[in-house]
């Protein structure tokens, strides 16, 4: 259960440069996304890697800097959210940033993936109920909503429910912060009985590496 | 019961396990990587004191960030320590690495056919979106994130949901001067960039049968500009050519039991798809993008578009957005635009064709007064050598292009390779998002030759309306 305000994003086919510029991705952490997610959206100046963010100066038109929005965990989106490259640094930047979830028409498959294994949760909704969404949340300052990931609910502020569907496999990693890697190796016995068979049919995909074979 | 389609063919062949909602557990064959997207999956795998699960599956290069001429070490120091980790993480796991000194280093994308450690029939994933073009190969290929490089190292698998099929089918034969290139930003421009969200795409018709494997790779790389995680082309003798001889490729009987494997890899006759589009090839002429998005794009005899002509509120406002970022005026005709930068090169469209096409145009021409840099970078030190035994280096150089070592270059400026705020690019690369090759960068994708004729013109001109020298 997540109750948080909601910013508005009014743009179709957000990219994954967008959300977080290629400079960024020149780190070998897993933090430190956040403070540049939107970069060149969110600041007036350019961004490069290692900036103090508190002393760059903000784009009050960008739509996260409005005091309005300034606590916003929720954000509602456009078509093909996401789309573009693969970066896992995207869904990395928006939850650091504080967004626990994204409300869009349609994601970018990677991107929508991605999201799961970040606590960042990506809610499919049909295009009129997004663009109703869009209205309401423009018209009403600190227009907040309760998702229910248990029930599979969204409650707006009208008192109305809107429903959604998330995969359950993906729906319980995601409540259950599940250590997926340590879920597929307990089919370890699965894997290595594929592994022999695959062998015996495709050994040339199982020699030893090629090295210095120029 | 229906036939079953290349994808069909493909994912239940590598489905270990599957789960009650319907996910499965597939085995991943090959595992390519890079320096940018890995180094948090090596560190996850080291805090849980894992180990790699078949280390001979993988095989990494450094290529987004590595620099392209040679007085440079690295682009900075961000830049050094990624590629000095994913050397050391290849040195503690035993993963076969291409380093900066090897002829065979190059963008993951080119090396991996290019050594035939991408084969038919195989599962081949990497930390990269544009990991579709192996699909060019009758294999099932496709973006991951951290996440998941993550898990195929510990497990050599991955949780999936089966994606749904699509076909597009390209009826008759390209026109002459009219390249893969045209053909697949014709393709996302009519079906959109989210057009093949959630599906797997074949590509197939004659006009991709008559593509050649180097063609049919710039194809399914921007699949993923289409929507599609993975692109699929199905195999045929084109394909057993290409990758005969290649350092991983099987040989002797080995190579005879694959080709019996191999056959078998498209779709059958009566094979269903979820969604089909079909197109003539002969209405697809050089394009140029105009926007910032891949679907922007217009035939170079056609004019920017006017955002009031349409209908969609959404459309409209992306598309009023973009000719402001853009700089341009609706109704300008394509030919009036002048870029100030050239760059030939990029997972898209950096292999000795590509070269070869660009040069064939470049020939006897030097590059327009108007353009500031005009650079191409090969795919891999291996096009680089290729390409300077058949002597295409000195036409690049005496048109007027700098010549410069392989990696990623300026499709994403994480190097030094970019541009500046405002200046215009002629591009072979993949993506003209905002900000893609440079802060306030403005990027116009085409095909090789046409990058060849922007620069010799310094307009987006016609490239049939030049002779070849």
């Amino acid at each position: 259960m997540h109750k948080g305000i909601v910013v508005p994003l009014d743009m179709s086919n957000v990219d994954t440069d967008a959300i977080i510029p290629k400079q960024f991705l020149k780190s070998v952490e897993r933090v430190g996304f956040g403070q540049f997610l939107f970069d060149a959206w969110r600041y007036l100046d350019q961004g490069e890697p290692g900036m103090d963010c508190t002393k760059r100066p903000l784009n009050p038109k960008f739509v996260l800097n409005q005091e309005r929005y300034s606590r916003a965990t929720i954000l509602l989106a456009r078509e093909n959210f996401g789309c573009g490259s693969s970066r896992e640094h995207a869904p990395w930047a928006l939850a650091e940033y504080g967004f626990r979830a994204i409300l869009a028409p349609s994601f970018a498959d990677i991107f929508y993936n991605n999201s799961f294994k970040n606590g960042l949760l990506p809610i499919t909704l049909e295009g009129k109920i997004i663009d109703t969404l869009f209205n309401e949340v423009e018209a009403l300052t600190g227009y907040s909503m309760d998702i229910d990931l248990v029930k599979q609910v969204i409650t707006i502020p009208s008192g109305t429910n809107i429903e959604f569907n998330i995969d359950p496999s993906r729906r319980l990693v995601l409540m259950e912060g599940l250590d997926e890697i340590g879920m597929t190796l307990r089919h370890r016995k699965k894997i290595q009985a594929y592994e022999q068979l695959r062998q015996r049919e495709v050994p040339w995909l199982f020699r030893e590496r090629v090295v210095n074979d120029r | 019961m229906a036939g079953k389609t290349l994808y069909d063919k493909l994912w239940e062949s590598h489905v270990v396990h599957e789960n009650e909602d319907g996910t499965c557990l597939i085995y991943i064959d090959r595992h390519l990587l890079h320096e940018v997207t890995s180094p948090q999956a090596f560190s996850g795998l080291r805090m849980a004191s894992k180990d790699v699960w078949r280390s001979t599956a993988n095989l990494a290069v450094a290529d987004h960030n590595v620099p392209t001429t040679d007085n440079e070490q690295a682009t900075d120091t961000f830049s050094e320590l990624q590629i000095r980790t994913l050397d050391q993480n290849c040195d503690d796991f035993g993963i076969t690495k291409f380093g900066q000194d090897d002829p065979r280093q190059g963008i993951v994308h080119v090396i991996g056919p290019e050594q035939g450690a991408t084969l038919p029939g195989m599962t081949v994933v990497c930390g990269d979106s544009h990991t579709s073009t192996h699909g060019a190969f009758g294999a099932l290929a496709f973006g991951i994130g951290t996440s998941e490089v993550e898990h195929v190292l510990a497990t050599q698998c991955l949780v999936q949901k089966k994606m749904k099929n699509m076909l597009v089918q390209v009826n008759g034969r390209l026109s002459e001067n009219v390249t893969a290139k045209d053909l697949i930003l014709y393709i996302i421009g009519q079906i959109g960039t989210s057009g093949g969200t959630g599906h797997a795409v074949e590509f197939g018709g004659e006009a991709i049968r008559t593509l050649s494997m180097e063609g049919r790779m710039t194809i399914c790389n921007m699949a993923i500009e289409g929507g599609a995680r993975a692109g699929l082309i199905a195999v045929d003798d084109r394909t057993f050519e290409y990758i005969k001889g290649r350092p991983f490729s099987p040989s002797g009987e080995m190579w005879d039991m694959g080709a019996r494997n191999w056959v078998n890899l498209r779709s059958d006759e009566d094979a269903k798809f979820d969604t089909v589009f079909q197109s003539e090839a002969v209405d697809v002429e050089p394009q140029v993008t105009w926007g910032t998005s891949p679907e922007m794009v217009v035939p170079v005899g056609g004019k920017v578009p006017d955002p009031d002509k349409e209908e969609k509120p959404t459309k409209r406002s992306s598309m009023k957005r973009a000719l402001v970022y853009m700089g341009l005026e609706p109704g300008t005709p394509i030919s009036e635009i002048a870029p100030d930068k050239v760059f030939i090169g990029s997972c898209t469209n950096s292999r000795i064709e590509d070269l070869t096409e660009a040069a064939r145009i470049l020939k006897g021409r030097s590059v327009a007064s108007s353009i500031k840099q005009a650079i191409v970078v090969p795919g891999s030190g291996l096009v680089k050598q290729e390409a300077e035994a058949k002597g295409l280096d000195k036409i690049f150089k005496e048109a007027g292009f700098e010549w410069r070592n392989s990696g990623c270059s300026m499709c994403l400026a994480m190097n030094s390779d970019r541009l500046e705020p405002q200046e215009r690019c002629a591009s072979t690369s993949n993506r003209n998002f905002e900000g893609r090759q440079g802060h306030l960068g403005r990027t116009h994708l085409v095909s090789p030759a046409m990058a060849a004729a922007a620069a010799v013109t310094g307009r987006f001109v016609d490239v049939r309306s030049l002779n070849s020298n």
